[in-house]
């Protein structure tokens, strides 16, 4: 057989193979050395970092939420609670159709259309990976027939959590205010104070009132589990807890009685009343009426009911003893007169002849008094008993808007009182500086005249009117506000007093502060502008009409109430002290469209003064309207 | 020796003893491995056993099986291959989007994995049998023979498969003695179309490969199995965790950890020195492979030999590659360790070729 290539050198070829084996060879050392190289790269130099990544993997904190702080009354009742429920709740992130869950579980158990309405708004504000509660409460035997069909509701889950409940009621709403689930602008709140950790596994937040303001006493610490968990996040074992620490009790100096009578005082008027301790400041009753139920607001309010609240012409959410600005009309008279006193401007025995009106200097316009053909010769005791406008014009006018602006501030007028409580408004309390501020004008004299009677730009809260009478009371410390009047520490249950706080202490002469005294007790005795209110009473009441104009009355033209509508009348303003010869309460009462100060306003301090020191809780109360003439 | 001896004894004497020693010291790790990977199963560590014992058994008849025998094996063998190839091509089921299975009725199987082995026996055959004569020609036919089942596999699509299979096949070639000018120059050309490759490739597949440049870009989807399995080895430090001590693989962070990524396990518990040791054995039984290639009196046998050495590291490095994120994620196993039958069987089935080169050797010449 012919060869037709020439053979290969075999001894050539075997040592091309080993050059190739030895190549080979090289090849996968090489790849050794790379994986190693890998290998040292993850396990010596970036060891800390994975092994990190791995106990991150590994332990999670699983937040135990506290238990909040209850609100308490001074004698103990309880006003805001928790109680333990179960809850119906959807993972937003389902594993079906959503609509069709729902339907299954609707079938199962009776959902209502709010809940329904309620439920839709949380899903929108929700985040991905929450549970959106569908039903609170729910009775055992929904929780057994949801139990039951578990298997076939994926996404369903039933939790037992904590829930607030508000016993009081509607009266007390604006006081405790209410808690609600935290939203975004919480969120963010928390984020922004560094509070965000704390409040994993919590789902409400105050929204309002003392929950608000006391939000952090309240709240408590937020617990941890550290817990080893699977790739699947199921906990394996639990490695160590942080026990949450529960939030603080908070003890008022509200009494959830006098605040009923408060109340129940108002009848059918809406409006507002705060009574204060002059010597501590604390706050016996606050009523803003109407009120709401804070409980709708706990988990979701639906939409129809918020809308119904939030645009009621009403302003059932607005607190008008905190927020509620109204020129303080009389009431003014006063603070007016020791301010003269003080300033030197008057000296009590100074009298002036009233003929019914005021004019100033080369003037014809008439500045009159409330009554027609004036009060004749008054002095300051009688200026007030009586509330003789032509006094005050002209007192204002001798001490002139500056002064006046002054000495009013120090009594809290245009200031913020410093309760403890948000949104408080500061009112308005006019100065040359701001009319130029606010309007760029000049200040005429004609305001400073009507400002001697707590008429034009100066606006007042209830809150203000009472502290500032509080000051009467106590001779001249402005106390602070205060709703709570000790803390409770959950695990020692040692109750911790809170401070009392003097804002500041006006020195005020006695023999001044006494002539003004002597002008409020007269005007609760006959002859006075609220006598009616204080007949028949075991004690001496220190009191001072005022009436807030709705609408302005036309030059020439008199207030007839009988022609007006009623949310045309004027508002009534009444503050008094009692007992007068050592107040151990102040209330300044704003009744919406009462008319007179002394038939709407002084009754309903009167059925206060009446429970606080007597201890009579009225009948079914009826306001009557008041004999006497007021200003 | 006396020829009453057993029949045994007589098969075990064409047990390669270093071979042996090697493969059982891997195999031993493997078991403590899956062992823990398993949570203790007895059910796996049974499995595992039984699939050795098979696989020792298959490697122990494939040593006795005499190198031209297994020659004449190879042609049948990778026809065979091919005409099951076209099969799945056209009547192949289709899973997971690829149409890799062919069901014959009682057992549906890849013909791909038949190939893993058939092509090497084909072409050591075909260079054998032309050894005397061996010319450019017989490497381009050689090529064509390579090119024909990568190119079935590769439009199934598997291109972790038909990279595996090239790569066995590209080994025979490099020791047949393809020319290193062809060798650069394929590899030039290679990285040149590395761009119409790369455009040519599936969704998935640049997906895998994205994956691996940035598996953070995914962390919870398909970077989820690189990023754990690098935690684990990373945080398995110089000494490790300990058996049975690892946290991610015990919390199930570890995704198949008792198949593809027993790496990951191994890397948690024994650390870096455990990854020493092991890579060491692997390089251990490399290089008594290409010993044994230096040592063949045929060319089939220097080249099956050298061919399953370099094969078997090639496996080693993908699979640790992609446990330790320098590779991408690719179905292969980790030689000896992975827990699963078939691939032991192949393994120790090729180990057993090995054995069958070293010991005939000796025969021969007697």
């Amino acid at each position: 057989m012919p060869l037709a290539t020439p053979l290969k050198n075999l001894d050539r070829e075997l040592a091309r193979f080993h050059g190739r084996l030895k190549a080979g060879g090289i090849f996968v050392v090489l790849l050794a050395a790379a994986l190693l190289g890998r290998a040292f790269y993850l396990q010596i130099t970036q060891h800390d970092y994975y092994i990190q990544r791995a106990e991150n993997n590994r332990i999670s904190l699983v937040p135990v939420a506290p238990n909040r702080g209850l609100i308490l009354d001074r004698n103990g009742r309880i006003l805001a609670e928790n109680y333990s429920a179960y809850t119906l709740e959807l993972a937003r992130a389902q594993p079906h159709d959503l609509e069709a869950t729902l339907t299954e579980v609707a079938k199962l158990i009776e959902i209502t259309p709010g809940e329904l309405r309620r439920f839709r708004r949380l899903l929108a504000e929700s985040h991905e990976f929450e549970t959106v509660p569908l039903k609170s409460k729910l009775t055992d035997e929904e929780v057994a027939i949801l139990a039951a069909n578990r298997y076939r509701l994926p996404g369903v889950e039933v939790k037992a959590r904590l829930f607030r409940n508000y016993q009081a009621g509607p009266g007390m709403a604006h006081v405790v205010g209410f808690i609600g689930r935290i939203n975004d602008r919480d969120l963010k709140n928390l984020r922004e104070s560094g509070r965000e950790q704390n409040y994993r596994g919590t789902v409400h937040i105050g929204k309002t009132g003392l929950e608000q303001s006391y939000e952090t006493l309240l709240h408590g610490r937020t617990g941890f589990d550290q817990m080893e968990t699977d790739a699947s996040g199921r906990a394996v074992r639990a490695l160590s807890r942080i026990p949450p620490v529960p939030g603080k009790d908070l003890r008022l100096y509200l009494d959830e009685g006098l605040q009923a009578v408060a109340e129940h005082a108002f009848g059918d008027y809406m409006g507002g009343l705060v009574a204060l301790d002059p010597n501590t400041g604390g706050v016996l009753a606050l009523v803003s009426k109407p009120g709401f139920d804070p409980n709708l607001f706990i988990d979701g309010i639906d939409p129809e009911t918020w809308k119904a609240l939030n645009e009621s012409p009403e302003r059932p959410m607005v607190n008008r003893v905190l927020r509620g600005i109204y020129p303080p009309g009389s009431t003014i008279k006063p603070f007016m007169g020791l301010t003269g006193l003080e300033l030197g401007v008057r000296k009590p025995e100074d009298t002036i002849v009233d003929p019914g009106y005021f004019s100033l200097p080369n003037s014809s316009h008439q500045y009159r008094d409330w009554k027609r053909g004036g009060h004749g010769i008054v002095d300051l005791r009688r200026a007030i008993a009586q509330s003789c406008d032509t006094y005050f014009y002209k007192l204002a006018v001798d001490m002139g808007i500056d002064r006046m602006h002054e000495y009013l501030q120090k009594f809290s007028f245009g200031e913020k009182t410093g309760i403890d409580l948000d949104g408080e408004s500061a009112g308005l309390l006019p100065s040359r500086d701001w009319k130029q501020r606010r309007w760029k004008q000049v200040w005429y004299p004609g305001e400073t005249v009507i400002a001697g009677i707590g008429q034009g730009y100066h606006l007042t809260t209830p809150l203000q009117l009472a502290t500032a009478t509080a000051m009467i009371a106590n001779g001249g410390k402005r106390m602070e506000p205060r709703l709570v009047q000790a803390v409770r520490d959950p695990l020692t249950h040692v109750w911790q007093p809170q401070p009392v706080v003097v804002h500041e202490q006006l020195a005020i002469k006695p023999e001044d502060l006494a002539v003004v005294r002597q002008g409020m007790m007269d005007a609760m005795r006959p002859g006075g502008t609220a006598a009616a209110a204080a007949a028949g009473a075991p004690y001496t009441i220190a009191g001072k009409t005022g009436t807030a104009q709705v609408v302005g009355i036309k030059q020439g033209a008199r207030y007839d109430a009988s022609s007006l509508s009623r949310k045309n009348r004027d508002h009534a303003l009444f503050i008094a002290y009692a007992p007068a010869e050592n107040p151990t309460i102040v209330v300044a009462v704003m009744v919406e469209n009462g008319g007179h100060g002394g038939s709407t306003a002084a009754p309903i301090a009167r059925a206060v003064f009446d429970y606080y020191l007597t201890g009579k809780r009225p009948g079914n109360m009826k306001l009557e309207g008041g004999s006497d003439a007021s200003d | 020796m006396p020829r009453t001896s057993h029949w045994l004894l007589r098969a075990l004497r064409h047990v390669d003893g270093i071979l042996l020693t090697l493969a059982l010291l891997v195999l031993g790790i493997s078991l403590a491995v899956v062992t823990s990977a398993s949570g203790q199963s007895p059910v796996r560590i049974s499995g595992h056993l039984v699939n050795m014992g098979l696989a020792l058994a298959v490697m122990v008849l494939m040593a006795n099986v005499p190198p031209h025998l297994l020659s004449k094996v190879g042609p049948p063998l990778y026809a065979a291959g091919v005409v099951l190839l076209v099969g799945v091509a056209l009547f192949g089921e289709i899973r997971n989007g690829a149409r890799r299975w062919l069901d014959l009725g009682f057992i549906a199987f890849q013909p791909s994995e038949l190939l893993k082995l058939a092509l090497p026996l084909m072409l050591a055959w075909y260079f054998q049998r032309n050894e005397a004569v061996l010319r450019a020609k017989h490497f381009m036919v050689g090529g064509i023979l390579l090119l024909v089942p990568f190119l079935l596999i590769l439009r199934q699509p598997d291109l972790g498969t038909a990279l595996m299979l090239g790569a066995s096949g590209f080994y025979l070639l490099f020791f047949a003695g393809l020319p290193w000018k062809v060798i650069v120059g394929g590899a030039v050309l290679g990285a040149a179309s590395l761009p119409v490759v790369w455009g040519l490739m599936h969704d998935y597949q640049q997906r895998r490969v994205l994956m691996l440049l940035d598996p953070a870009s995914d962390p919870l989807g398909a970077g989820y199995h690189i990023i754990q399995s690098t935690i684990a080895i990373g945080s398995g430090g110089l000494f490790g965790k300990g058996w049975m001590q690892g946290t991610q693989n015990q919390l199930d962070f570890i995704p198949e950890r008792t198949t593809d990524f027993i790496f990951a396990v191994f890397g948690e518990e024994f650390g870096y020195a455990g990854a020493i040791l092991l890579v060491c054995l692997y390089l251990a039984i490399v290089a008594r492979g290409l010993v044994i290639a230096a040592r063949a009196p045929t060319l089939f046998g220097r080249l099956m030999a050298a061919t399953l050495s370099l094969n078997l590291f090639t496996y080693v490095f993908v699979n640790m590659g992609m446990v330790s994120g320098i590779l991408p994620v690719v179905g292969v196993p980790l030689p000896l360790m992975s827990y699963g039958g078939t691939a032991l069987v192949t393994l120790l089935l090729g180990m057993g070729i090995l054995m069958s080169v070293a010991t005939h050797r000796q025969l021969n010449k007697s």
